[in-house]
């Protein structure tokens, strides 16, 4: 590298965080400097909650991370590093280690790795994403790209290859957690000539951002993945089935697909081994079943995605009918580096049972949000506070949702759990494809149960009746308890509906759709009967249960509550210190919006519910940070 | 645009194009709504004829797929992502305000095609809740006063 590089986070958060007119800006100002130097584009850090980030690299320097970057910071950070060779504090993250003795690092500057969000991540699948820029191909072969292919087509069976893959113990990263090379050796055992392998880029499960920013920030490394594997089955087709909402993700693979034929690593006579693999991607179009393996097949196939019972499983008749292997964008992320550094490398990660790393999409009311790697077996406390950096605002931790619509939320009475696929099955909840939303005091854990409840049956494909018609009857009676409405007997009857639907369901969205309601149960009891029997919200937040007050003494009469209502149900209040009475609000007409709470800038206004209250002053707290 | 405007033909050339019909329906539909915003109901038997299956199947995979639309859509789509992430930080209120502000319900297209509100399920930009996506752009960590003051300077027609 002889000019300095300006690299800029580009994914769909940084995008969505303004990266691209830093992106632009960087262009504009470099030019303007008369300075000579490549301005490019990289994947997700996974530092969501510091984006825009922006990158320098000097010749010869380690790479600096600035973080935070608005398109008026670039002048001056360009100013001072390129042009005088100075880090500019004010919007620095850190420095990344050197790569080599020749690179010298920075003085007094902070490494990357050594920031709290970062110390305790052990980045396998992320390794590349946020480092090289995903539309070029290059910079992926340039960090051992398609080395492990290589390796595994030439100078591995693919029997050696699959046991290579078993030693390392791991275990699909979809959800389910099935031991992938024994998902291989199934269908390389099950007879046929034509046969299928197909990545699962349907991430449906709201909260969860993994696969998309794998597939973004480094989809030569799923490439890679499916071309061992395919090699290891003896597969010559593959599909990536990627859900619609992820136009970039579509992007990027498309793109990287393009490259991987010219370079010859997919396409006829791979590596000159006479091995052939295609790979297309199949956008999905918004349908949370489709996940599911068999309806994903029954969708790449043009139907509806409506799943079917097994057996027959995939590994036998999959899709078109012929032996189909399936795993997950972040499955095969892993494999290339498997083959690489081999099955005991990896296995030496994680625990007894669930060995390497898990990506999780930590997001919520947590300080530090984004894409966190660590080793299996971690306490969920380590990720909440020593790389969450807690709870936003200083708020009391409540729990946490992991895997999504089948999973369960966690009380923060368990936050020592190890997360492993074992210790959160034991408590009811899966570790899933990796989405941890985090709660505080102020999340109504009834609420979330019927969220989830909703989401569920919104996305219940209809094919079996206890699936419809189940998730609908447990949603109603959670409609009904959020709404004041709630009956005795309503929690047993949830409870009972809920492990019907769990026994009876056909695939896996009902089997654990009622999942998050049963947890919720377990661990948060006292929350439901507080509003079957008190008629009341502890969290202070469902509409139907919660009163908006003013404190008589602290209203100014400013007048901006009465201003801002949308239904004029405050009364007085106008007129300043000398006028009128202080504001009063109209319980009866009052929809709980809630906008008087948020505006009042003295505040003055509390909401209440049975004997709970929340004043501003805490909320403010909440907004600010 | 009513609906004798509508020149299919743009539906036939689609088809002529996708050589392999073999589970080429998804797709021919996407491009199909790419091209007019929706799908139109019209089309459906164009469709069906053209890559051999029953007009039932189009149908029935249009209504099954939440990204098919059969109506035609505003210039703005403003979809609100109610995901976890963008539930747990008040996705809901947004929502809310939209359809206060736009005067139209969730899925509805505002009489003067210039606004269609949506909800969607999740874009997985959830590190930046609650986001609310504007035709292709995503707009991060969104308050209800910020989503207002967008779609009233998008209804003022600046450019957002």
């Amino acid at each position: 590298m002889d000019k300095p590089r300006i690299i800029v986070g580009m994914a769909t958060c940084g995008l969505a965080a303004g990266g691209k007119p830093v992106h632009e800006k960087a262009k504009e100002v470099a030019a303007q400097l008369g300075i000579d130097v490549e301005v490019r584009k990289t994947g997700c850090i996974g530092m969501c909650h510091r984006e825009p980030l922006m990158d320098i690299i000097m010749p010869g320097r380690t790479r600096v991370c600035y973080s935070d970057v608005k398109a008026e910071d670039v002048p001056a950070i360009l100013e001072s590093h390129i042009k005088n060779g100075e880090v500019y504090k004010e919007r620095l993250l850190g420095q990344f280690k050197p790569s080599s003795p020749d690179i010298q690092p920075y003085p007094d500057t902070q490494y990357y790795d050594e920031l709290d969000y970062n110390k305790k991540q052990v980045k396998i699948v992320l390794k590349n994403c946020g480092f090289i820029d995903p539309t070029k191909i290059d910079e992926y072969t340039a960090l051992g790209g398609y080395e492990g292919a290589k390796k595994a087509l030439t100078a591995m069976t693919p029997e050696q290859i699959i046991d290579e893959v078993k030693k390392s113990g791991l275990r699909g990263r979809g959800g389910a957690g099935f031991p992938t090379g024994m998902k291989w050796q199934f269908c390389r055992n099950s007879p046929g000539n034509e046969k299928y392998i197909i990545c699962n880029a349907d991430e449906g499960d709201p909260g969860a951002f993994m696969d998309r920013s794998v597939i973004e920030g480094d989809p030569h490394a799923v490439l890679e993945g499916m071309l061992i594997g395919a090699f290891a089955i003896g597969a010559t087709h593959g599909y990536i089935y990627c859900r619609a909402e992820y136009p970039l993700a579509v992007e990027h693979l498309n793109i990287a697909i393009e490259q991987a034929k010219e370079k010859g690593f997919l396409g006829t006579n791979i590596f000159g081994t006479g091995f052939d693999l295609d790979i297309i991607v199949k956008e999905g179009a918004g349908a949370f079943v489709c996940g599911e393996e068999t309806a994903l097949m029954n969708s790449i196939e043009g139907k509806r995605g409506m799943p079917n019972p097994r057996p027959p499983f995939p590994a036998q008749k999959g899709v078109w009918g012929k032996p189909s292997n399936i795993n997950n964008v972040e499955t095969w992320a892993n494999v290339p580096q498997i083959i690489t550094n081999g099955g005991d490398w990896y296995a030496s990660f994680g625990t007894e049972k669930s060995k390497g790393t898990k990506v999780f999409a930590l997001t919520g009311k947590i300080n530090r949000t984004g894409l966190v790697e660590v080793p299996n077996g971690i306490p969920l406390s380590e990720i909440i506070y020593d790389i969450g950096g807690g709870i936003i605002g200083g708020k009391k931790f409540k729990a946490v949702q992991t895997g999504g619509p089948s999973g369960g939320c966690i009380p923060s009475s368990l936050v020592d759990t190890a997360v492993d696929y074992e210790s959160l099955a034991a408590l009811g909840s899966i570790v899933g494809s990796g989405g941890m939303v985090v709660m505080d005091e102020d999340t109504c854990m009834v609420d979330m149960a019927r969220y989830f409840q909703a989401f569920c049956q919104d996305e219940s494909c209809g094919k079996c009746t206890p699936c419809r018609v189940g998730t609908k009857r447990m949603l109603e009676i959670l409609e009904r308890i959020v709404a004041g409405k709630g009956r005795e007997g309503d929690i047993e009857l949830l409870l009972d509906l809920g492990s019907q639907v769990k026994i009876t369901s056909l695939c896996g969205l009902g089997q654990t759709a009622p999942n998050p309601v049963i947890t919720t149960i377990k661990y948060f009891r006292d929350e439901y009967e507080a509003h079957i029997k008190d008629k009341s919200c502890p969290s202070c937040s469902c509409p139907a249960l919660i009163h908006f007050e003013v404190t008589p003494d602290a209203c100014t009469k400013c007048g901006i509550c009465v201003k801002n209502c949308p239904v004029s149900c405050i009364t007085d209040g106008t007129g300043g210190k000398k006028g009128e009475k202080p504001a009063f609000i109209l319980d009866e007409e009052c929809v709980r919006c809630g906008v008087c709470f948020e505006k009042c800038p003295f505040d003055a206004i509390f909401k209440h519910s049975g004997g709970t209250r929340v004043d501003k002053v805490s909320a403010k707290v909440k907004k600010e940070s | 645009m009513s609906v004798q405007e509508l020149d299919f033909s743009r539906v036939d050339e689609i088809i002529k194009q996708t050589p392999n019909k073999k589970g080429a329906l998804i797709p021919v539909l996407q491009k199909v709504q790419k091209f007019y915003g929706y799908v139109p109901i019209e089309s459906i038997e164009r469709i069906a004829d053209g890559l051999h299956v029953y007009p039932a199947d189009v149908y029935g995979v249009l209504t099954f797929y939440s990204q098919f639309k059969l109506k035609p859509r505003g210039e703005y789509i403003v979809r609100v992502c109610c995901g976890t992430a963008c539930h747990v930080k008040g996705s809901d209120r947004i929502a809310e305000d939209l359809i206060t502000k736009l005067k139209v319900a969730v899925g509805e297209t505002t009489e003067d095609r210039r606004f269609t509100l949506e909800k969607v399920a999740c874009v997985g930009a959830c590190a930046l809740a609650p986001v609310v996506i504007v035709n292709e752009d995503v707009h991060a960590k969104m308050t209800s006063d910020e989503t207002r003051k967008m779609i009233t300077s998008l209804q003022k027609g600046q450019k957002e």
